[in-house]
Formats: structure tokens, sequence, C-alpha cells
């Protein structure tokens, strides 16, 4: 198995704003977060030679390519949709970036796009599990939660303190937000709320939960050696990795509930194509799944950025914040940005994107020199991960 | 004793005509025997962990309330889920592969047409060879079951026969009968070997009256005026039915231990005792209104098992149950009982309870208010799925992996340890005692009148087999890692249009 460092470079993105898109259908929002990105590259959308769509709750079954081809009037080429749970954009963009090394197209569109808002609920709904009688009331918040009190007990955290802990991580994510005019919020939230919030699965409050939102984004993909053509600063891809584990955590034997082999693999996987050995010392900024705030702890730990154990020293110590040694969640996260699931992944990339080519939306939030970047998506009830790594230059 | 009676000069025993002399002393010897050894191997009983003050409902309607308490089924309970736990109750100890039959017995099952005791069956793992009937629409039900159970063994064609019976019937809001009925389920394991209490005889009485009765389309039972309904329809048909057993058995009344009957209210059921000259203090067993309520079919039974609770070897029982006439039992109580232990019974099972403390609540949990409707469910149930993995949904059973031992839940084809396929032993895990090893607090996938839901991981303490469940019959405040569970039988929602049942954990019981 040979790297694929630097085969792929992404050269235009587009991310709609995030949020309660009540005006606007998912063939808006794909609109508005393709034609961003095929601007971003300087290209027209008949340059486009295949699209990678990742949907998850499209409001028909049997979506597949439709969507694109009916909303941009992409015809006659390849739109291959998949659904991977939470990882459904980081998926699209993976099957982007191996059409390309395949040698089967130059300039591909990677699609992620979810409306949330049309479902009439205001979370993810009930019956995220596997099994349609023994898993009939599984939700999002229900099952990451266990997370939680698994983490508490084995690292002997009080109820109180874990909360304290991963409320933390909140307050982090819409600070980072709160500068951000894509997010689906903007307000800076104190710890005091976070603990004072209505609870949704116990031990997580609201402010624990990601916000369930609408929203796009796209990027274009082409070989490396064509990317200067299009602009002047592409990104390249360093490194993917994904894993799915047994979906049902819940019934697995000594499954601990504090650590995820999905999240483990894939970053592993996706250190070694990037030549990563020191993920804390080598990354300029993670953009990763937080879904839930102990999500994000569990993430600092399984991505190595944390020592086992360790991630309340570097929560505490402000380690992940934007001035820390690591900012994670830049834009706010999927606490702040939102979560329109499929769309999430690419979205993620596209702040690392603009991180990395120091077009932050806002110069005060802008990462001083950062040239080595992540995004990370984690879903399922759970457990798929998946990872991508960008560098700005070539080596 | 009695068949003797039966067996005339001209070689008749029932409806045996023998010709042959031999023939008939010999097949006499075998029903002599059988008929001395037919009786109650086992029984159980459930009543749900959920009890109303009556005061509640009094207050609810500002009228009177009646004294006391009564049981509650939880919304995920109905008259099969209480069986379910009464027949686990009753079968501690014993090989399920030995059960030939199961009779259920209730006027309120939850399927109108489709069999419940095919259902139990499936539950409670009986072999699929065992005989299944439903008993329905009459308070005598139950004693109809058992009738037909004693009568399947005495035949012959089986060793052991199981009785469940249940009700969870529904009195009209701010009526006398809502504060009265209880909801419940007793089971009875009848059999001809070791018996803990032999039947010793039975009579039946038919009585046509409408005094009680439910059309298809009602919900809450209705009655004639009630002077009529308890002075014909159970003073006088239970006493001729008693006084009847009574004089058939040649027994006065200063030699019966304890008197049971059906008790529609307290006084009507001391009246009968009076009547028959039992004495109220001593002969007459606690009819379980003041804590339980009356519980329809399953009453007469759950009220037996309270006797029998309290027995003494030699000690003559007799049990009526009234409905559209009137069926009489002597139970005479054997040796066998001294040694008979180890069941939840009538009396563990009163003294775990958590009170129901809003009467809104009793009413949306037997759908009289409509919850809010919830978010619908992402996963399209389908009765051939459910069908399929009847095994794991309703038997409980999981997969042990026969290379490397590993327990699962549901039944797993490739072993999670060491993935050998197909290589593995079913094992029943419905009865095992377990920890929680995780939950959430779940506010998002509850019902409006319920919110909170316990999302539950499991782990039982010899398997360390793994089960995800929701908790029920627990106050969520109060779950903690670690806590002592017990896996229970609950009707999990209508998915698809049918009732669909499985497993859940509840801390556990006394």
């Amino acid at each position: 198995m040979e790297s694929i460092k630097d085969k792929v470079a992404i050269v235009g993105m587009g991310c709609t704003k995030f949020g309660e898109r009540w005006d606007v259908g998912i063939h808006d929002l794909a609109i508005e977060a393709t034609y961003e990105a095929i601007e971003d590259a300087g290209i027209g959308l008949e340059d486009i030679q295949a699209c990678f769509l990742g949907t998850v709750t499209a409001p028909v079954l049997g979506v597949g390519g439709g969507l694109v081809s009916d909303a941009l009037k992409l015809r006659d080429i390849p739109i291959i949709r998949n659904e991977n749970w939470c990882t459904t954009g980081h998926i699209a963009l993976m099957e982007a970036a191996m059409s390309i090394m395949a040698g089967m197209f130059d300039v591909v569109l990677a699609l992620g796009v979810e409306k949330l808002k049309d479902t009439g609920y205001p979370g993810l709904g009930t019956g995220r599990g596997m099994h349609p009688v023994l898993e009939a009331r599984r939700t999002a918040p229900g099952s990451f939660g266990m997370i939680a009190p698994a983490y508490f007990k084995k690292y002997g955290l009080s109820n109180e303190e874990g909360k304290k802990l991963i409320g933390q991580i909140a307050v982090k994510n819409h600070h980072n937000g709160s500068m951000c005019p894509k997010a689906h919020f903007h307000n800076e939230i104190t710890l005091e709320q976070v603990l004072k919030a209505p609870i949704i699965a116990w031990p997580l409050g609201l402010f624990d939960c990601c916000g369930n939102s609408d929203g796009s984004a796209a990027a274009i993909l082409t070989r490396s050696d064509m990317a200067k053509s299009f602009r002047d600063d592409p990104i390249y891809l360093k490194g993917v990795g994904v894993s799915t584990d047994s979906m049902l955590p819940h019934n697995r034997p000594e499954f601990g509930w504090t650590s995820f082999g999905a999240m483990v693999k894939s970053s592993q996987m996706a250190y070694e194509h990037a030549g990563i050995r020191n993920p804390r010392e080598e990354l300029d900024l993670a953009e990763v799944h937080d879904c839930f705030t102990i999500t994000e702890l569990a993430i600092y730990e399984d991505l190595c950025f944390s020592p086992r154990g360790g991630a309340r020293e570097d929560i505490e110590s402000g380690f992940f914040s934007l001035e820390g040694g690591l900012p994670v969640n830049v834009d706010g996260g999927l606490k702040c940005f939102g979560h329109p699931v499929g769309a999430s992944g690419i979205r993620m990339t596209y702040e690392v994107y603009k991180q990395l080519q120091g077009k932050a939306d806002k110069p005060e939030r802008q990462i001083k020199n950062a040239s080595r970047g992540l995004s990370h998506t984690f879903g399922g009830p759970p457990q798929t991960s998946a990872v991508a790594i960008f560098g700005n230059e070539k080596g | 004793m009695n068949q003797k009676e039966h067996i005339g000069q001209d070689f008749k025993v029932g409806l045996y005509n023998y010709e042959d002399e031999e023939l008939f002393i010999c097949h006499r010897e075998i029903r002599e025997v059988r008929l001395v050894m037919v009786g109650i191997e086992s029984y159980g009983a459930y009543i749900p962990m959920l009890r109303m003050e009556r005061e509640l409902i009094g207050k609810s309607w500002g009228r009177r309330s009646l004294r006391g308490e009564r049981s509650v089924a939880n919304n995920d309970e109905d008259t099969v889920t209480m069986s379910s736990e009464a027949i686990s109750d009753c079968l501690t100890g014993f090989d399920r592969n030995g059960v030939g039959g199961l009779y259920f017995a209730s006027t309120s099952a939850p399927y109108k047409e489709k069999q419940s005791s095919t259902l139990l069956a499936k539950i409670a793992v009986l072999s699929d060879e065992v005989i299944t009937g439903d008993f329905a629409n009459s308070l005598r039900a139950g004693s109809a079951a058992l009738e037909g159970a004693v009568n399947a063994v005495k035949s012959g064609s089986v060793k052991q026969m199981l009785v469940a019976a249940s009700d969870c019937r529904l009195g009209y809001p701010r009526s006398d009968e809502e504060q009265l009925f209880g909801d419940g389920a007793a089971a009875l394991l009848i059999g001809d070997t070791d018996v803990i209490a032999n039947i010793v005889e039975r009579v039946s009485f038919s009585n046509e009256l409408t005094d009680t009765w439910r059309n298809p389309e009602d919900t809450y039972v209705r009655t004639w005026e009630k002077r009529w309904v308890l002075s014909e329809g159970y003073q006088k048909i239970m006493e001729r039915a008693v006084s009847s057993l009574m004089n058939k058995c040649g027994l006065k009344a200063d030699a019966v231990a304890k008197a049971v009957f059906s008790a529609p209210d307290e006084r009507s059921y001391k009246t009968l005792g009076k009547k028959l000259g039992f004495n109220l203090e001593n002969q007459l067993q606690n009819p379980l209104l003041s804590n339980v309520g009356y519980c329809g079919v399953a009453h007469p039974i759950m009220v037996l098992i309270s006797a029998l609770e309290d027995a003494q070897p030699g000690d003559k029982i007799i049990m009526a149950a009234h409905g559209n006439g009137a069926d009489a039992f002597l139970i005479e109580v054997t040796k066998n009982i001294t040694s008979y232990h180890g069941r939840r019974g009538i009396k563990k099972n009163l003294e775990s309870k958590l009170l129901l403390t809003s009467y809104q609540r009793y009413l949306s949990y037997r759908g009289l208010l409509e919850a809010v409707p919830g978010e619908p469910f992402r996963l399209l149930p389908s009765a051939t799925s459910y069908w399929r993995e009847l095994d794991s949904i309703l038997s409980c059973l999981g997969s042990k992996c026969r290379k490397c031992g590993t327990v699962t839940y549901p039944i797993q084809r490739v072993c999670y340890n060491c993935s050998a396929k197909d290589d593995y032993d079913l094992i029943r895990l419905s009865d095992k005692k377990g920890t929680l090893f995780d939950f959430t607090l779940d506010n998002l996938a509850g019902r409006s009148d319920d919110p909170v839901i316990v999302q539950a991981i499991v782990e039982t303490d010899d398997e360390k087999c793994r089960i995800y469940s929701l908790m029920t019959d627990c106050d969520p405040s109060k779950v903690y890692i670690g806590m002592p569970v017990e896996l229970t039988l609950r009707r999990l929602y209508e998915g698809a249009g049918f009732h669909n049942y499985s497993w859940k954990c509840r801390p556990v019981k006394n």
C-alpha cells in the first residue's frame, strides 16, 4: 500500500450559511455551495466530469444523483450518492479523490447537502439504531451520551466534575463560532449556562448537543500536478482514513465506551499516509466531530491529541482554544456551526482549506502560519469514522 | 376419593364403556392413581410495580374515595407481559421442556384475533409441540382454563400444563370500578408429580344473566343495577357452587383452612364468607382488594396463591370464581409445600412498588388520554422481520460461541470475539441477573406522558453478555452504573400495526 499524499488537490470550495434556512430547500442549498466552489476554482459547471454526492436524510428514499442533476442541470456525467451516517461528507470527498487517483477524471465535484429543518422535529429523530424493534427508541444523544458516564467512572470524575469538564468544550466552540459569519449560532455562552441548561440525555444538556441545521458544502478536486493551473494556493490532500467498526457497540461484549476503535484506526491510517508521527505537535488545527461535547473529549484521546486520560488537563489548560497548542473546531464545530449531516465533513474541510490559505473570513480568527490541518467525522449509533489531512504545500 | 362414585357395575368410567372387566379394572387403577396425583406443581404471580392511591382518583373527580391503593399496569404492560412475569415466576427451577401446554385466560387480551398463548409459549421458550389455547370473555375464563389443564393432565396426554391468567380491565372514569379494579397476573403449573396441592374436586354452575359485559366496541366494563349484579350474579351462585362442592366432598366449613373467592368488593366477599359459615378472621383469605384491587380473571388465582404462601400440609382450600355462573375447587395442600420456595408470588410482588402520583398519567397509560405523537421512528418495522427474529426478540435467546464461549445478544451468526461463523449454542437470557454497565437519561425518545427514557446497557453477571435495552419501572433519578438489574418482557410499541414485544431491564425486584 503506497501513500496517497499529494496526489490530489482541492482548488475550489463553497459553503452555505448554516442554520434554520426556512426560506430555501435542499436544491437551493446545493446550488449555493456548488456555485461558490466553482467560482472559487474559476471553472464552469461544464468542467465538472463527475460528482460525488453525500446526503443522509434526503426527503425521499432513492434520491440517487437526481438532486444534483435536477438542481444544477449537471447532466450526462456520473453522479454517485453515498450515505454513511455522519461521515457521509467525508466519504464523498474521498470517493472524489479516489476517482482522480484512479485516473478516471481530472476535475470532480464533492458535494454534501442536508435539509434537516423540513422534518418537523428539532433533533435527528428517534429510531436511530439498527433494529426496528430492539432499537426503536434509540436517539443520537441517547447513544453518544453513553460515553459520558463511562468516562466519568473510568477516570474518577464525579458527575458534577464531568459535566463541568465537557461544558468547557461547549463554551470554547461557541466562542469560536461567534466570530464565524456562516455559523448557525453566534452567541457566546458561559459555563454556568451550560450547566443550567435543560437535560437532553443525561448527563448531556442542551449546550452539550450540536446544532440541528440546514446547510451544504462543496469542493472541487483535481490532480495535484494540474492544481496550480486553477489557482496559486491549492490545498493538497495528505492522507485519508476511514474505519467502520461494529455499529452496535451497545451489544458488544467488553466494549468500554470511552474509546472507539473506528476513530483510532481511521486517524492512524490518515497519519500514516500524511507521514504524521505526532499529531499533537504537527497539526496546526483540527476540525473534529463534536456532535456532543463528550464526543469531542473522546476524540482528543482517540486521535492522539491528548494522552489517554489526559483530555482533562488539556481542556483545563486551554490547549484546544484558538490561542492554544492545537486549536480545535476553530469555526465553532458542529456545536455552534451546525450539523447538516451529509454536509459536515466538507464544511470542516472548507474551514481547514480557508485557514491553510490564510483566508479565514475574519482576520481575528485566522490561525497564524497554519500549514497542516485535519478534518474528522464520526457517525453511526456510533461507530464509523473518517479523517482527512490537508497541507498548503507539497511535501 | 370421589372418582369411585363414577365407577359403576356396568364398567363405565366417564365416557368409556369397558366390555372386558380386567381391562376396566386396569384402567380404573391407572385413573385412580392419576386422579389422586393431579394438582399444582408450582405457582407464580405478578403485580405491577405501579400503585395508585384510590384517594388520588377520588380527589381528581371530587368524589368519595375507596380505601387503599390499586395496582396499575405501566404503559408498557398488558395482560401478555404480566402473564410472562407470572409464568417466569412459576417456572423458576423447572425444566421448560417438560411443559406440554399453555392456556391463557383474560377478558383483556391484547389481540381480538390472534392467540396470546402462542406468544407466551414463545416468550417462555416452551417446546413448539405444546397445546395452546386462549380462554376469554368471562371472569370465569381462569377457572375454565384451570379445569381444562387439570383434565389434560388427567387424560394422560400431557404431563404438565401451564395456566396463565391476567386482566387489565377498565372501569368508567369516576366509577367505583375505576378505583376498585387492579391489574395483575397469576400462573399455575398443573401436573401429576410432586404437587404442592392436589386439585381434588370441582363443581361448575352456569348462570345466564347480563350482569357485567362489554360489547365489541366498549372500552369500559358495563354493569346492570349493582344490587342485582351482586345478588344474582355473585352471592347466590357462589353460595350454591361452594355449598355444592362441600356437600360433594362431605366437608364442613370448619374443616376448611382457607376460603378463596373472586371478590367484586370487600363487603360482598365477607357477606358470602359469613353465609357459608366461614370465620372471617382466620378462614377467609385476604382478597387483596385494599392493596391490589379486583384483578378480573386473575383475581381468584392470585388470592389462592396468597393462601398457598402460608399454607400447611393437609390444609383444605376452597377456591371459587364467579362470572356468568360459578366454579368451585377443593384444593388440598401436600407435604411438598414445606420444601417449596423461591417464588415472588404475591408477598414479594407486594413489597416492590412505585407510587403513581398522577391520575392523568394513569389515563394516558391506558390510552384514555392521548400523548403528543412523538417523532416517527426511522426504521421500518415489519411482521416478517419480527417473525424471523423471534428467538432473539421474544425468547430472549443469545448466542454462545462454541469456540471461545463469548455470549452475545441478540443472536449473532459471526462471533464478536473470534469470528467463528454459525458455531454457537442458544442460551436463554431472560432470567439472568446483571448490572447496569452504562446508561443515559434520554429526554427525546419518550412519550409526552413519560418523557424520560432510560437507555441502558446491561451486563449479565455470569456470561458478561451485553444487552442494550430501555429500563422500566424505575425512578430515573436513582439509576446508577453498577445497579443490579433483571430483564422483563414489555410491549415496546405498535410498529407495523401490531404489538412489538421485547425485553427491557428494571431494577431487581425483591
